[in-house]
């Protein structure tokens, strides 16, 4: 189809996409957006963050309601739950989300185009005939890879998105399972573990390494795993899963552990394969076009998000570093910025991580172990949530705020949380460090009371001199 | 009615002086457009003048205030009637007499180049650790490195700074012993960057101008920097001294400007530089930037201290404009008249500290320049001639201090051997060869 050629055509329409989209035609750049999905916002607003995060939320109202609110003086008898009046919520939230996305792109007058795009040429991009639909050529300038990542498939359990589920399947479950056994210890297991194990089932996570969330900060992960261990899940850690055979009535994992010495076998109803995500980059056609990719199926990009062939930028999962929706809006936001001419830069240490378990737990810096590792010399504020005025009105407590800063400058290296509302309290510290702040500059920062944050507040008062309420 | 008087504009990226004097005071009369108070800044003094006739009715900013472009510095009342004063004197002269007198050492004052750390602090506002280590302290926030983002004081920069400080002072015993004590127990409040130290009774204490704050810093932060260091030569003056005898009354009439030294060594240098761009080049960052201009910055004595006004464009000026330029400048220094712009920019600098009988030195670089000639006495030295005789000739010593990170030894070494070329033999200038 003869068209004007566009200035940038993104491929994906996750949130690094997308977001790419909209920065790119804010700058006044004709843009593009490829999506194979029926539906814009990828894995992040369809089977991901916002399907996961409703369902938390639903979840961890069913689990207040049984088991706090009748400290609270609250007489309710045993509450029940329906899966599928839950699990409709979820879905007109995901609805309601990617029309939002719908919106944005005409707002910002983006062509969207909806089919598998390949790249065909430095300069083009094809999007296959689907149902109905013509084959599109369009010609570019620019041309952005945002097509995410997919479920890290484990070797001899093979997933159907029945008895055996990734996060996709287990967003979707039409009833609680008795049992279920997630194969990995990081965030999508622990969270939709909690998920499940709120709403009834008896939820067993195996991980082969020997930490709950690995590469979090360690102490972090030892309190963590006591909490959700006093809530009722089974953990089995430093143990691998060798095979599974299913049955009408479940699933038989054979289990052993990584030394070798003991071996298991275990039934579940479900079994949610949780290990990881790799790149997508199927059907892009990478390999004729020439566009390099690592031997790990990451895209290979320089520090401006270029690959080897001038003009096809990678952004996002794609790319590797942290697999985080915010990360890949951050570099979509700064590809489009570099691409109409501007300059950019992120901070790559000063990305948070967060999990929406209860209690919440987050991140961003360097973790204690980093720190030790890079021989870096530095002090620790803590400061436990059960001094928290806020959080004991809450009758929340678990959990505590870390603080690591450099011993010489107190600037702040590291902050670690775990507890209520870490996701949102985290975010004070990604500021601080984004403008190199020292734990003082955060201690002599008025904090609203009684809240939450005035954790932080401590915590930092305890890493640069002495905390005041403990 | 009264008119008020506002610090004016005070040149790119300056934002604060310090009042110096006041001309009058309160109750004097004051004529329109006469200097009332002087201000001084990073890099000059100026005066500002009464905005309007009338009576000095308040004096808003007093001697040592720190203030800002626009500031109110006082007010003059245009009705009331002035009881007589006596003449003040020329105030250039008192206001340096607290100065001491330029030291004969061919020092650069403070290098023009601009100093983005220095400028963003003053708007930000400071973090709160760093707010609490500068007032306690007692420290000036815009003369301590920034290393945070856009510019900003981070705690540590201010923690570094003090270890510097601290570090560098020795701890000198008190002039007198008992009157220690009392002065360590009002000391630790206001901690110095220095220890405490009691002014003996034959000692005066005067407090350092901010220029000569500034030229100080800039000074070891150019020695800092840079891996300078300096190379020797001398060249024999016989030929440009018959030239000056020959066409000094000719040239003078037709320019009305003498026939000096400067514009020989201005000439010889550019020559020299053209074949060795790196010591006319400088260092920013990992790059080295080529000038394809020559601004020769010269050196030139004023009350306050060394000046480095910039001849620019050197290679195009004539041996006349160039002696005008320079004796321009000599004049406008010695008055306080140099503007900021002009002592901005330059590529390589001249300086004779031969005016004032110096026989040879080792001149300090005008960051971020990575060359400067320094000239020095012409004195009569025997040397033995091509023939083998002695004679008699007047020679003058040759300095080129360098960034040796950018200048190799041996650019070094030909620069000045060109310029010694082309000063014994002057001709070479007119054919660059």
């Amino acid at each position: 189809m003869a068209e004007e050629p566009f200035d940038v055509v993104v491929i994906g329409a996750g949130p690094g996409g997308y977001v790419a989209a909209i920065r790119a035609a804010q700058l006044g750049l004709k843009t593009a957006l490829v999506e194979k999905r029926e539906t814009l916002g990828g894995t992040c607003l369809n089977v991901g963050c916002i399907p996961s995060k409703a369902l938390l939320q639903s979840s961890h109202l069913f689990e207040e309601a049984n088991h706090t609110f009748a400290d609270h003086g609250i007489k309710s008898g045993k509450m029940t739950v329906d899966v599928a009046a839950m699990m409709k919520r979820k879905d007109s939230v995901v609805g309601d989300t990617v029309k939002g996305i719908d919106f944005l792109m005409n707002k910002n007058k983006i062509t969207v185009v909806t089919g598998t795009g390949t790249i065909t040429a430095a300069d083009e991009v094809s999007v296959a005939a689907g149902k109905g639909k013509k084959k599109q050529v369009l010609k570019t300038e620019n041309i952005i890879i945002a097509s995410g990542s997919d479920v890290a498939p484990l070797p001899g359990v093979d997933i159907d998105e029945k008895q055996i589920v990734s996060s996709t399947g287990a967003l979707t479950l039409s009833k609680v399972p008795k049992t279920m056994v997630v194969i990995g210890a990081g965030v999508i297991g622990l969270e939709m573990g909690s998920v499940w194990r709120r709403l009834g089932a008896k939820v067993t996570v195996v991980e082969f390494l020997d930490c709950v969330f690995p590469g979090m900060d360690g102490e972090i992960s030892k309190q963590a795993q006591r909490i959700f261990g006093k809530q009722g899940i089974e953990f089995k850690l430093s143990t691998k899963v060798t095979g599974a055979k299913k049955t009408k009535d479940g699933v038989t994992l054979s289990m052993e552990s990584v030394d070798g010495k003991s071996k298991e076998t275990m039934q579940a109803d479900v079994v949610l394969v949780a290990i990881g995500r790799r790149p997508y980059i199927e059907g892009l056609g990478l390999d004729k076009v020439g566009v390099e990719v690592t031997d790990r199926g990451f895209v290979k990009v320089d520090g401006d998000y270029q690959t080897n062939v001038p003009g096809i930028f990678a952004i996002g999962d794609t790319i590797g570093g942290a697999m985080l929706a915010h990360k890949a809006e951050e570099e979509g936001y700064v590809c489009a910025e570099l691409i109409a001419g501007q300059s950019g830069h992120i901070d790559y240490n000063a990305i948070p991580g967060v999990v929406y378990t209860w209690p919440e737990v987050a991140g961003v810096g360097k973790t204690e172990e980093q720190l030790k590792e890079d021989g870096v010399e530095y002090k620790v504020g803590k400061f436990p949530f059960s001094a928290n005025a806020r959080a004991r009105a809450n009758n929340d407590t678990d959990g505590f705020v870390k603080i690591l800063s450099d011993k010489t400058t107190d600037r702040i290296l590291g902050v670690h949380i775990i507890g209520p509302e870490a996701g949102d309290l985290i975010q004070e510290a990604v500021v601080a460090m984004e403008f190199g702040a020292s734990a003082e500059d955060l201690a002599r920062t008025s904090h609203g009371h009684p809240g939450l944050s005035e954790a932080v507040k401590e915590a930092a008062l305890g890493a640069y001199d002495k905390a005041l309420h403990i | 009615m009264a008119t008020e008087i506002k610090v004016p504009t005070l040149g790119e990226s300056v934002t604060e002086a310090t009042v110096a004097k006041w001309f009058k005071s309160v109750g004097e009369a004051v004529n329109q457009d006469e200097p009332l108070v002087e201000l001084e800044t990073d890099k000059v003094t100026l005066e500002v003048n009464a905005p309007a006739a009338g009576v000095l009715a308040e004096i808003a900013a007093d001697v040592d205030t720190d203030v800002e472009v626009g500031a109110l510095l006082g007010k003059i009342d245009g009705d009331a009637k002035a009881a007589p004063a006596p003449k003040k004197e020329e105030k250039k002269e008192e206001a340096k007499k607290e100065e001491p007198a330029p030291a004969p050492e061919p020092a650069p004052a403070p290098a023009p180049a601009p100093a983005p750390a220095a400028a963003a602090p003053a708007a930000a506002p400071l973090l709160p650790a760093v707010r609490k280590l500068v007032e306690d302290n007692n420290l000036d926030p815009s003369a301590i490195p920034a290393s945070g983002k856009d510019g900003r004081l981070l705690k540590g920069d201010v923690l570094a700074y003090l270890e510097k400080g601290g570090a560098a002072a020795p701890a000198p015993a008190p002039a007198a012993a008992p009157a220690a004590a009392p002065v360590a127990a009002t000391a630790p409040a206001k901690a110095e960057q220095y220890p405490p130290r009691v002014d003996g009774p034959r000692e005066e204490r005067v407090k350092m101008t901010r220029l000569r704050k500034m030229v100080a810093e800039r000074l070891k932060s150019a020695q800092n920097t840079a891996a300078m260091l300096t190379t020797f030569n001398e060249c024999d003056m016989t030929a440009v001294i018959e030239a000056r005898a020959q066409y000094s009354d000719s040239f003078e009439k037709k320019h009305g400007v003498r026939l000096g030294f400067m514009s020989f060594f201005v000439k010889a240098s550019i020559v020299a530089l053209r074949e060795l761009p790196a010591v006319n080049a400088e260092i920013h960052g990992d790059d080295i930037i080529y000038k394809n201009y020559y601004d020769i910055s010269i050196a030139v004595g004023s009350p306050q201290g060394l000046v480095v006004p910039v001849l620019r464009d050197a290679d195009q000026k004539t041996f006349a404009e160039v002696e005008a330029t320079i004796a321009d400048f000599g004049k406008r220094a010695r008055d306080g008249k140099i503007t900021i712009e002009e002592l901005q920019g330059g590529s390589f600098t001249i300086t004779n500290g031969g005016i004032f009988g110096s026989l040879n030195s080792t001149p300090i670089l005008n960051a971020p320049q990575s060359g400067i000639l320094g000239m020095h006495s012409i004195q009569k030295r025997p040397m033995v001639m091509p023939d083998g005789s002695i004679e008699a000739r007047p020679m003058m010593n040759l300095a080129l201090s360098y960034d040796h990170r950018i200048v190799d030894g041996r650019e070094a070494v030909t620069f000045l051997v060109r310029v010694k070329e082309c000063i014994e033999d002057p001709s070479r200038i007119m054919f660059d060869v």
